[in-house]
Parts: C-alpha cells; sequence; structure tokens
C-alpha cells in the first residue's frame, strides 16, 4: 500500500530499460518498495536495473519483455501483471524514444512509428492497468512526459507532438480518476542527459537523471499533480507559451 | 454485487492516505454478523467507526468498510456495578450524555468524545489516567466478537487469548459488536486541575515522575517548537475529578450538569495550510506565557479538561489536504535521553507542529497489540507532504526501536513492515491467532497489508472479478 508519505510498496514499470526509472526505483528501494515488475525491450538493461534493486534490498524484481507498440498485447500483459503483484501501488510509464524531426525525414511510417512508441503505447498501457487499478481502489501512476510537449518546436516537432499528447492524457485521466483513490502525476523534465539524448547537444538547464528521479521521489511525497525538472522550467515556459509564434518559430535547434 | 454502492474515498483523521472502498451501513449486530460470516473470501472488509485513527487503519482500499456506527443501542446500565452493556458503535459522546449525570464516567477516554467503543477497543486506547488505570481493556468485562466464523464472547477468563489479541488488535481479529465496560462512580462533572509550568523538557519529566501517585489524571503539554535552553518546556496539567465538597455552594445542587458546549466549525477545507511554523510558533508562545507558572486547585468542566480540541471541529482540515500524521511513540523509564533527541530532531526540522503530549504510562497490559507500556510517550502533529518529512520520520522510527519503544498504530500512516516484529514482541501470538479467527483473511485494511499483518496476498487481479 501507499503510506501517508506518499511512498509506494509495490511498481510496475512500462518502459522499464529506461534510465530515468532505474534511477527513480533505485530511491523508492530506499524507502517502501518491496515487489517491481519491470516490463520493457532491452533485456540487458532491465536485468541490469533488477540486479540492482535486488542488491538495494528489493524483495521481488521481475523482469517482462513489453513492446508498447504492440498494443494488441497490453490487455493480456496487465493482467498477468495484477496476479504477479498483491497490489500494484505506482504504476510508472516511462516508455519513449526520440525521433528524428527535420522535414526530409517525415515520412509516414516515422511519424507513426513515434506517436505509437511516445504516446498511444504509453496510453494504451495505462488504459491496460485502469479496470486493476480502480478495483483496488489506491495506486498512483507515474508518467513521464516532457516539456518538449508543453509548447512543441520545430526541431523536435514529433517527439513533441507526441509528449504533447500523452500530457494531455495525463492530466485528464487524472480529473477522470477523480475520487477513485486512484491519482495521476505527469512528469516534464527538461533536457536530461541519459542514454536516450546520448550525442545531442544539451539544451539550456539539463539535467541528469537522477535529478528527475530526486524529483519524482519528492513529487510523490508532495502529492505534486505536475512536476517540473528542474522546477525553474515551470517559469520558463510560462514565458514561452506567451510568446507570439513568429518568434518562437525563430528558436534554433 | 449489483446492490452494494459505488466505492467512497475514505482516509483517517490526518486526512492521508485516502483509499477508496465501499461503505456498507449494518442496522443490526446480527445483520453484521450475518454478513461477516457469508461474505466467503470474495471482498476484504474492514470495521470503521467514526474515522479518528490518524491513517490508514479504518479503511480497506477496493474492499468493504462496514461503518459500525449505527449500532449504538445502550443495552444496559447496571448503577450497582457499576457498569454499562453497549452496541460497539456507540460513541464515547453520546455515552457521556448518559453516564455523567448518573454521576458515572467511563473509565479510560482518550483526547477526543467523538470515538467509538469499538474504535476504543480495538485501539487498546489510553488516557491521562494510564499510570493508574491502565488501558481500556483493563475495565471490559466482556466482549462479542463477530468473525468470519461466527460470533464469539470471550473476556481475560473466557477465551483469554482472543480477548487479548483483539484489545488493540484494529479490528483484524473480528468486529467488536458489543461490549461490558466496567465505570467509575464521580460525584461532580468538574476536575480539579492542578497546572504548573516546566522550563525544559528535562525538567517536566522530573516533575511527571513526582507524586504522580497523588493525581488520577497526569500530562503534560509540550512545546515541539521551542529550542535550545528551552527544548520541551511545557506546561504540566494534573487533575482528580472534584467530590461534592470541592465545588462552591451555589453549584452543590446541580453537581453532575454536562456542558460540552458547540463546538466551532472550521468552514470549509482551506486549500493551503494554516499550520505552518510561523503561525504555529506564535500560539505555541502565546499558550506557554499565558499558563499560570503555578495553579492549583482550578476547577474545570470536564470536557474541557478531556476534550479542548473536540472545541473546533474538524480542525484536522487546519493542516491542508497534504495531511499530517500523530508521530505518538513510547520508551521505556529510563530512556529519556530518546525523548529528548526526538524533540530536538522534530524541532530543528521546524515540522514538529502545535503542542506535543508527554505522559508517563503504568504497567503493560494484556493486548498482544497494545500500544502502551511501562516508560514515556510523546505524541506530535507532524504536517505532511514537504519532502524530507519522510525520511526523518524513518528515522525517528529506528531511535524508538532501539531504545526498545514502539510506535502506535492507531496514529501511524507510514510505519514500515520491518519494523513490526521488533516494537511489537508478542506479534506471533497475534498473527497465531488470527490466523484461527480469520483463516481466509477476510479482514483486511490499508494498514494491514501496508505492515504485512493480514497475512494473505491476495493477486490485485482477483478484485476485478469481484
Amino acid at each position: 500500500m501507499i503510506d501517508a508519505t506518499g511512498m509506494p510498496q509495490t511498481a510496475v514499470v512500462i518502459g522499464g530499460s529506461s534510465q530515468i526509472a532505474r534511477d527513480t526505483l533505485l530511491l523508492l528501494a530506499d524507502r517502501r518498495l518491496r515487489s517491481v515488475v519491470l516490463a520493457g525491450r532491452g533485456e540487458a538493461a532491465l536485468e541490469s536495473t533488477a540486479a540492482a534493486l535486488r542488491a538495494r534490498g528489493v524483495e521481488e524484481v521481475m523482469t517482462r519483455y513489453l513492446d508498447v507498440t504492440d498494443t494488441d498485447r497490453l490487455d493480456a500483459f496487465a493482467k498477468a501483471t495484477a496476479c504477479e503483484l498483491d497490489t500494484i501501488d505506482l504504476l510508472l510509464v516511462a516508455a519513449g524514444d526520440l525521433c528524428a524531426s527535420d522535414l526530409d525525414a517525415l515520412d509516414a511510417k516515422t511519424v507513426s512509428r513515434a506517436i505509437v512508441t511516445n504516446f498511444a503505447g504509453p496510453a494504451a498501457a495505462v488504459a491496460a492497468f485502469l479496470g486493476t487499478l480502480r478495483a483496488q481502489g489506491a495506486g498512483r501512476i507515474v508518467i513521464l512526459s516532457s516539456v518538449a510537449g508543453v509548447r512543441v518546436r520545430k526541431a523536435n516537432l514529433v517527439y513533441g507532438a507526441a509528449k504533447a499528447g500523452i500530457d494531455g492524457f495525463g492530466l485528464g485521466l487524472a480529473d477522470a480518476l477523480e475520487g477513485t483513490g486512484v491519482e495521476v502525476t505527469v512528469v516534464r523534465p527538461g533536457f536530461v542527459r541519459t542514454k536516450m539524448t546520448a550525442g545531442l547537444k544539451p539544451a539550456p538547464l539539463a539535467v541528469e537523471s537522477s535529478a528527475v528521479a530526486e524529483a519524482i521521489v519528492e513529487g510523490l511525497e508532495t502529492g505534486a499533480s505536475v512536476i517540473w525538472v528542474p522546477p525553474l522550467l515551470r517559469a520558463v515556459f510560462a514565458l514561452m507559451r506567451l510568446f507570439p509564434r513568429a518568434l518562437w518559430r525563430k528558436i534554433p535547434d | 454485487m449489483s446492490a452494494l454502492r459505488r466505492p467512497e474515498l475514505l482516509a483517517g483523521w490526518g486526512r492521508v492516505p485516502s483509499s477508496a472502498a465501499r461503505v456498507l451501513r449494518p442496522g443490526s449486530v446480527p445483520e453484521l454478523e450475518d454478513l461477516l460470516a457469508r461474505r466467503g473470501g470474495s471482498l476484504p472488509m474492514i470495521a470503521r467507526g467514526l474515522g479518528r485513527s490518524y491513517g490508514d487503519a479504518a479503511q480497506c482500499a477496493g474492499g468493504l468498510a462496514l461503518d459500525c456506527t449505527g449500532l449504538n443501542r445502550i443495552l444496559e446500565l447496571d448503577l450497582t456495578t457499576p457498569q454499562v452493556r453497549a452496541e460497539a458503535g456507540v460513541s464515547l459522546d453520546e455515552l457521556l450524555r448518559v453516564l455523567v449525570p448518573k454521576g458515572l464516567f467511563p473509565p479510560v477516554t482518550p483526547g477526543t468524545r467523538f470515538v467509538t467503543l469499538g474504535g476504543a477497543i480495538a485501539s487498546d486506547i489510553h488516557g491521562k489516567n494510564h499510570h493508574l488505570d491502565g488501558t481500556i481493556a483493563r475495565h471490559l468485562d466482556r466482549l462479542r466478537v463477530a468473525t468470519p466464523g461466527g460470533p464469539v464472547e470471550c473476556c481475560p477468563g473466557q477465551r483469554g487469548e482472543v480477548f487479548s489479541a483483539t484489545c488493540g488488535g484494529m479490528g483484524l481479529t473480528g468486529i467488536v459488536t458489543e461490549a461490558v465496560l466496567r465505570l467509575l462512580r464521580i460525584e461532580t462533572s468538574s476536575m480539579l486541575v492542578d497546572t504548573e509550568r516546566a522550563a525544559d523538557i528535562d525538567a517536566c519529566m522530573a516533575r511527571l515522575s513526582e507524586d504522580e501517585g497523588r493525581y488520577r489524571y497526569s500530562v503534560a503539554w509540550v512545546d515541539g517548537l521551542s529550542r535550545g535552553r528551552h527544548l520541551g518546556r511545557s506546561v504540566l496539567t494534573r487533575a482528580n475529578h472534584a467530590v461534592l465538597v470541592d465545588l462552591p455552594a451555589d453549584a452543590r445542587h446541580d453537581p453532575l450538569r454536562l456542558e460540552l458546549g458547540r463546538p466551532l466549525q472550521v468552514p470549509a477545507a482551506p486549500p493551503i495550510s494554516f499550520l505552518g511554523p510561523v503561525t504555529v510558533a506564535a500560539f505555541n508562545e502565546l499558550w506557554y506565557r499565558r499558563a499560570s507558572r503555578h495553579r492549583a486547585g482550578e476547577l474545570v468542566p470536564l470536557a474541557r479538561f478531556f476534550y479542548p480540541l473536540d472545541g473546533v471541529a474538524g480542525w484536522n482540515l487546519l493542516y491542508g489536504p497534504r495531511g499530517f500524521t500523530q508521530y505518538q511513540f513510547v520508551v521505556p523509564l529510563g530512556e529519556e535521553a530518546t525523548v529528548r533527541t526526538v524533540l530536538e530532531r522534530l524541532s530543528r526540522a521546524r515540522t514538529a507542529s502545535f503542542l506535543a503530549v508527554l505522559k508517563r504510562f503504568g504497567a503493560e497490559g494484556s493486548g498482544h497489540l497494545s500500544f502502551p507500556r511501562m516508560g514515556w510517550t510523546l505524541a506530535l502533529d507532524v504536517p505532511l507532504g514537504s519532502g524530507g518529512t519522510a525520511v526523518l520520520l524513518d528515522g525517528l522510527d529506528e531511535l524508538v526501536v532501539s531504545a526498545g519503544g514502539r510506535v502506535y498504530l492507531s496514529k501511524d500512516g507510514r510505519l514500515r513492515p520491518e519494523m513490526m516484529a521488533a516494537m511489537y514482541p508478542r506479534l506471533a501470538d497475534w498473527l497465531e491467532v488470527r490466523a484461527r479467527l480469520d483463516p481466509e483473511g477476510i479482514l483486511s485494511s490499508d494498514l494491514a497489508r501496508r505492515l504485512g499483518l493480514d497475512g494473505a496476498r491476495r493477486p490485485a487481479a482477483a478484485k476485478v472479478e469481484a
């Protein structure tokens, strides 16, 4: 069960090979975490995170192959996972990947794939768990969004548009779930130095994945519904949302 | 199942954590007994009274909460023994209105009268008279307990292990439906109160250790925000029930008049906390300065002495939507340094809020999971929702455990399961009785699941079909 300080005892991670997910789970392992299901594609990364969690004293860590773009499998996965844990305190959705956005690269397949990876797949995964979460009358869904989705830039337009989708889905879902005992947190990091962004030039206010993890754990404790990392980005984007489009489109990559 | 209501969001007095459960309101004891005996293994359930435990003891996520406040009949009042037989959903408030005018008083009362008799037994409550009178279990003549196997009658001499597992058992061995409680005779509804200030925590504990036999009720209110040489400055209030001759002549014609007053109501749940370090420090300063250095024999209506916080209905809302917990622990005599260290850590973190309550407990009772034991108990409200508080409290648990102490489950919403066996050495006895009374683990609560007390792992998916 989630305790009065917001700390979960069990977690299911969609996108379990994500570095932010790994850092978050390691922090939660020092608190109350005892059972985890890690689902994702990168087997080596899943196993490495599982080993690190066991070493931190998490009693039970299970790894499962899951490709969120294979949305037909998500219901079966959710059902099997619900049988493996006595409750799902935390559903952490960290699946996603960057995608080329220059005009020459924009074809139907690339765009569709990016949207399934970053929006349709993660949203469908959340939906697959909704029945279990509502029936258990408690739980928290944490969705990794991005500031890229707060206002979409041309340099990052497909990823940004998909993140805008998952962000809106998360906020709307939070409202829809009011009174059910299930709560939703949307996390909006800026540029995070991870293997996903390796080789890219860091944007201003770039952070390490551990900073995102710390912000998530603090957000669980404060019950925040939206978490900006670093927090200054909340103010920055309050301004950026006001930029006229003529100016906005001049922002370099 | 279609006849069931929609789930409602439930929480304890601290407002966190919350979870949704379907609430049923049985209208009679047989209805409740039937509900428990028939409901073989489908949905877990827990009894709920007035929701005054601070954490997650009276909620059951995804299951059923049995609201027992409808079972509130006073069945028999024996003026000779004296004792009262009542249904467990009766509140202390309702009991006081009947008992006090007849010159009777509950043998043990907590700091609020808005608790049910059943909840009081499940928490094995203590009062300001614990050093002399122990917990409520010591004053119970008999219990009737609804269990999945059917109703069970118990008392210390008959099915004593069921009695000991149920008193303080957090509603997890069965649901108390009826109790016979022995009562105290009083001559007046007034208290004769002695008040004195203590400059710091050491002086306070020294004073509480002296002449404790002279007062039936004894407690110290501690300023949790004072630091340095003022650490733990406090106001001791110690009292006895006033007898007739203590009253002024003009009050003697109606000595048992019960004045409960009309509580102020917190009009709406504020979106932020009003009880921050600044407002609380100001309040505590004022309160300490106003207290007399030493005043003896003041006549005070019993409600004002026992239930000062009941004067503001819904005071818990003032902590804001992020809620709060009450950290109450006990450590053995000789561990005064631990009390001091806890106060130091909390006052340094500026989280300790309002007034803490310090009391010296007497001998331990028979309840397997009963909280009180001989020693010092300190209770402090701790606002939640700022990063760092959780880790701070975990650190306090370590201190308390290494001092041989424990944390009070009825106040708790955040203890880690690993602490249970160390804090409650009779946990194994309790688990054994529970496994016998409720082999399928039908009685469960968020607290039970968080602390691993329910002994049953049920897959999350099973509840979808239910």
